[in-house]
């Protein structure tokens, strides 16, 4: 019989903070500011310049920390860690390796119809690097240093998963606890949620781990179960052949579906970590603690209990809605706004989603106002557009964030209530298709519809439909 | 002298620190870190029995920064230090990882 293997994964996960500064100078975290403008002597390592502790970090570290039930550490510091690369103008990270903000944690996830408790070996607060640009044809490479000291908590998993699917769920609860505590926005294309992949494989029932191999460069779901898949099958092989698994660190090709190595561990992984002696310790008492506690907003839990009672939604309805924190808050603020649950409800999972779907687009990136979508409800809902002319104008709210008022007004878009010139119309529309008014008056009602199809053309779409049906109808008898 | 640095050593710490050294040179650094693990040798000498490690020199705590935006753009300043620079960016010997 063939030789059964398990594999054994465990998450590195790093995620860029949602501070307006920098972890240790006034510098803008901003993303997407010309090359080198938020920068400043601290976060390009100019000789004496001294890192001062951004408050905000801390808070959000303990937030996170208690939201996936970990223990704070009491006694907080932070560490070196020493290597040579230009997009670290220090020569060194600041990090925490010896004192962690938060340790032996855990999240829970639902697999089909199976949860498992992923546990949190611990979460460290450090700063992130620069950028480093590589032109292809030229000798040299360009550094952009205004990413470097944007505060980031890595979240280091223990080696509780067993396929890509656990892998996914518990990055899904951590991106969803995160951004419901408003600590980053989490949007894996862009880098602000990374996560490095360590994977092992073993006879099912052994005790031991195999050798295991860290995946880098994975910034999408898809990319991660594809990483996966691969090295798991790359391992497997190896195993099957006889051979040993090298510890090493690989990076992923996601258009060649391929991993290849980096550099082995033996070579320069030594980081000299010791104690950071720029920065004072942080103490964290117990009247901190409960303050960030008290802080702590709803979660996925409390707000579906709240939404049922609320609301009055379907349970369907509030499930997908409460999936992204972004979503939950264009509903429940559109909602106070036009007092009409349901029908918010309804444009945010059908032509919301759609749109989303078609643009391959994430909650987090949704861009239109809570105020414009209840808007565009309260139009439809009052007939003063007809739900054609509501889809279409919702098109330019999604993508423009435009006012809707506005926009039907511009464009003359009201639906046409005008019973008199309608019904001239009809009259007209009738006088033109004899063909359609014998076979409907031969009893093939489909033909009713083509004349509504050319009052609709000559109204331009604005009239109102069912209207129009009435009117032919009557001036058909 | 109680404590030997071997010549891999010497060899390790010198690729750790990208530095090339030169036979005397190494013997320098040798006699150095000789010194340095004799002395943490005469401090492990001291009974520390019951005293909170150190974790820091200064016996202060807390020190915060609220978050702030403080500095502006300063690019012209900074990449006034910068050895070589081009497109608002500094300028280095091309670099792979891997």
């Amino acid at each position: 019989m063939a030789r059964q293997y398990e594999t054994v994964i465990g998450l590195e996960v790093h995620v860029e903070l949602a501070t307006k500064t920098k972890i240790f100078c006034g510098c803008s975290t901003e993303f997407g500011g010309a090359p080198n403008t938020h920068t400043c002597p601290v976060c390009t390592g100019m000789p004496g310049a001294l890192p001062v502790l951004n408050k905000q970090v801390v808070e959000y570290a303990m937030a996170v920390g208690l939201a996936t039930n970990c223990e704070i550490t009491r006694v907080c510091r932070f560490d070196r860690k020493n290597y040579f690369y230009p997009d670290n103008p220090q020569n060194y990270q600041i990090s925490q390796l010896y004192l962690p903000i938060a340790r032996n944690g855990y999240v829970e996830i639902e697999v089909g119809d199976t949860k498992k408790k992923i546990g949190i070996h611990e979460m460290h607060m450090e700063e992130d690097a620069g950028k480093l640009v590589h032109d292809e044809w030229e000798d040299y490479s360009l550094v952009d240093y205004n990413r470097s000291g944007v505060p980031l908590i890595e979240i280091v998993s223990e080696p509780d998963m067993r396929s890509a699917e656990e892998v996914i769920a518990y990055l899904e609860k951590l991106r969803l606890i995160i951004q419901y505590l408003g600590a980053s926005d989490c949007r894996l294309q862009e880098g602000s949620m990374r996560a490095d992949v360590n994977l092992s494989v073993r006879e099912v029932g052994s005790s031991t781990f195999g050798t295991r191999t860290e995946m880098k460069n994975l910034n999408s779901f898809k990319a991660i179960t594809r990483a996966i898949e691969g090295e798991r099958q790359r391992q497997t092989e190896l195993l099957e052949e006889g051979k040993q698994v090298i510890q090493e660190t690989r990076r992923w090709d996601d258009n060649k579906e391929y991993s290849y190595a980096m550099r082995s561990k033996e070579d320069a992984q030594d980081y000299r970590y010791f104690p950071e002696p720029d920065l004072v310790p942080v103490l964290i008492s117990e009247e901190w603690i409960e303050e960030v506690k008290a802080r702590q907003p709803e979660f996925r839990t409390e707000k579906l209990e709240r939404y049922k009672k609320e609301y009055d939604i379907p349970q369907y309805d509030a499930e997908i809605l409460t999936e992204s924190k972004k979503m939950a808050d264009l509903f429940e603020a559109a909602t106070a706004i036009c007092h009409k649950p349901k029908k918010v409800s309804n444009w945010l999972m059908g032509e919301t989603m759609r749109l989303m779907k078609e643009e391959g687009m994430e909650a987090e990136n949704l861009a239109f106002s809570p105020e414009n979508l209840a808007k565009l409800v309260d139009l439809a809902d009052a007939g003063t557009v007809n739900s054609t002319v509501a889809k279409e104008v919702f098109e330019h709210v999604f993508r423009e964030n435009t006012d809707p008022e506005v926009y039907v007004e511009e464009h003359g878009l009201k639906t046409m209530n005008d019973e008199g010139m309608l019904r001239e119309l009809a009259e007209k529309v009738i006088a033109e298709n004899p063909k359609s008014v014998a076979d409907f008056k031969g009893g093939k009602e489909k033909a009713l519809g083509a004349l509504v199809g050319q009052m609709m053309k000559a109204t331009k779409g604005k009239a109102n439909p069912a209207m129009i049906q009435k009117l032919l109808r009557e001036a058909l008898k | 002298m109680a404590n030997r640095i071997s010549d891999e050593t010497i060899e390790y710490v010198g690729i750790l620190a990208k530095l090339e050294l030169s036979g005397s040179e190494k013997e320098k650094a040798r006699e150095d870190m000789e010194k340095m693990l004799d002395y943490i040798d005469t401090l492990n000498e001291l009974d520390t029995e019951g005293v909170e490690p150190m974790a820091h020199v200064f016996p202060a705590n807390n020190v915060f920064r609220e978050d702030v935006v403080t500095n502006g753009d300063a690019h012209e300043a900074m990449l006034g230090n910068a050895p070589a620079k081009k497109e608002q960016s500094y300028k280095v010997p091309r670099t792979f990882e891997g």
